[in-house]
């Protein structure tokens, strides 16, 4: 790569390969990675708050090593439509993030082993999971979760006054 | 005030993690980006060298090389470094405490130790770029590191 690669970008906005759920008149987009419990916390926090969403993996291998790893078993629970199931499935119980949890969760959703085991370790989700990385390091994210909030930058939990401007009570 | 684009870069001769002794000097040739930083193992530290860790190799990939400068002591860096599973060296400006890191205008006096601070160091052993973070809550991202390394000629 080039001199500059991840060089300043503003956090796209949503873009068509995005991981979205949630219906709003205001947009946030969430980057963290699945061994961080604040990332657990503000996740959430914002299912019940009335706002569009999309999860980006900001994985920290130095801070969270199995980070890279769940991310992508993730993504590879998305490559059998089951992105949101996978990751409401990590973020609800994080004490259980070793390979035969994950076989457990993957079988307990109904998805094919052979091939999320396939799929988990393929340069496509590795490229997925690094294209959501870089987009954040661009956008200047330094800790887990950020929050994109119509393009607005929010490191960290979100503060009772962004929960209230989001709708929450 | 924290050093200038232009400025020759203060000598200095600090340990490392190891003990090992590092030079001004040993950086010519070579850019090199200084990372001042206020304290070992305090919160804010660990997410911004983490994360400068996980694109340490697109940054030497760009032609620099990264050095985490506190006033912590050449042990503390590296029980630190090996905690934090960081790659680059930890340069440890604990006596006379914080002198470096005064030489280049990065000192909290009231605080005892170093501020949020980015420092490019040329090949010439000149800075090209300098970046002061407006607090120490306030973490400079990974992303001007880049932006500095695109600005400057090859």
């Amino acid at each position: 790569m080039g001199r500059g690669g991840l060089r300043s970008a503003p956090s796209p906005d949503l873009r068509p390969e995005d991981h979205v759920r949630g219906e709003g008149p205001v947009t946030v987009v969430e980057y963290g990675d699945y061994e961080c419990p604040y990332c657990a916390k503000a996740d959430l926090m914002l299912a019940s708050l009335p706002v569009r969403r999309a999860f980006r993996h900001f994985p920290v291998v130095s801070k969270h090593p199995r980070a890279r790893r769940l991310a992508e078993a993730v993504e590879a629970a998305a490559l059998q439509d089951a992105f949101f199931a996978m990751h409401d499935s990590l973020f609800a119980d994080q004490g259980r993030l070793d390979d035969p949890h994950l076989w457990e969760r993957v079988r307990a959703l109904g998805l094919d082993l052979d091939r999320f085991e396939h799929d988990r370790r393929s340069e496509a989700v590795a490229e997925r999971v690094s294209l959501d990385f870089r987009s954040g390091i661009s956008a200047g994210v330094m800790t887990t979760p950020t929050l994109f909030v119509d393009g607005e930058v929010h490191p960290g939990i979100p503060s009772p006054e962004l929960v209230a401007r989001l709708g929450g009570g | 005030m924290l050093i200038e684009p232009g400025a020759p870069a203060p000598d200095f001769t600090l340990p490392d993690q190891d003990g090992n002794e590092v030079s001004l000097s040993d950086l010519r040739g070579r850019r090199s980006v200084l990372v001042f930083y206020p304290l070992d193992f305090s919160p804010v530290c660990t997410d911004q060298l983490n994360v400068y860790q996980e694109v340490l190799p697109e940054i030497q990939a760009s032609g620099a090389e990264l050095y985490g400068v506190s006033v912590d002591s050449a042990y503390a860096h590296r029980a630190f470094q090996q905690q934090l599973g960081l790659s680059f060296p930890l340069l440890a400006d604990f006596n006379p405490k914080g002198a470096v890191t005064k030489s280049y205008g990065a000192y909290l006096e009231e605080r005892g130790h170093g501020t949020r601070a980015l420092v490019l160091i040329g090949p010439d052993l000149e800075i090209e770029w300098s970046h002061l973070s407006p607090s120490p809550l306030e973490i400079p991202g990974a992303n001007l590191i880049f932006d500095a390394l695109e600005h400057q000629p090859a």
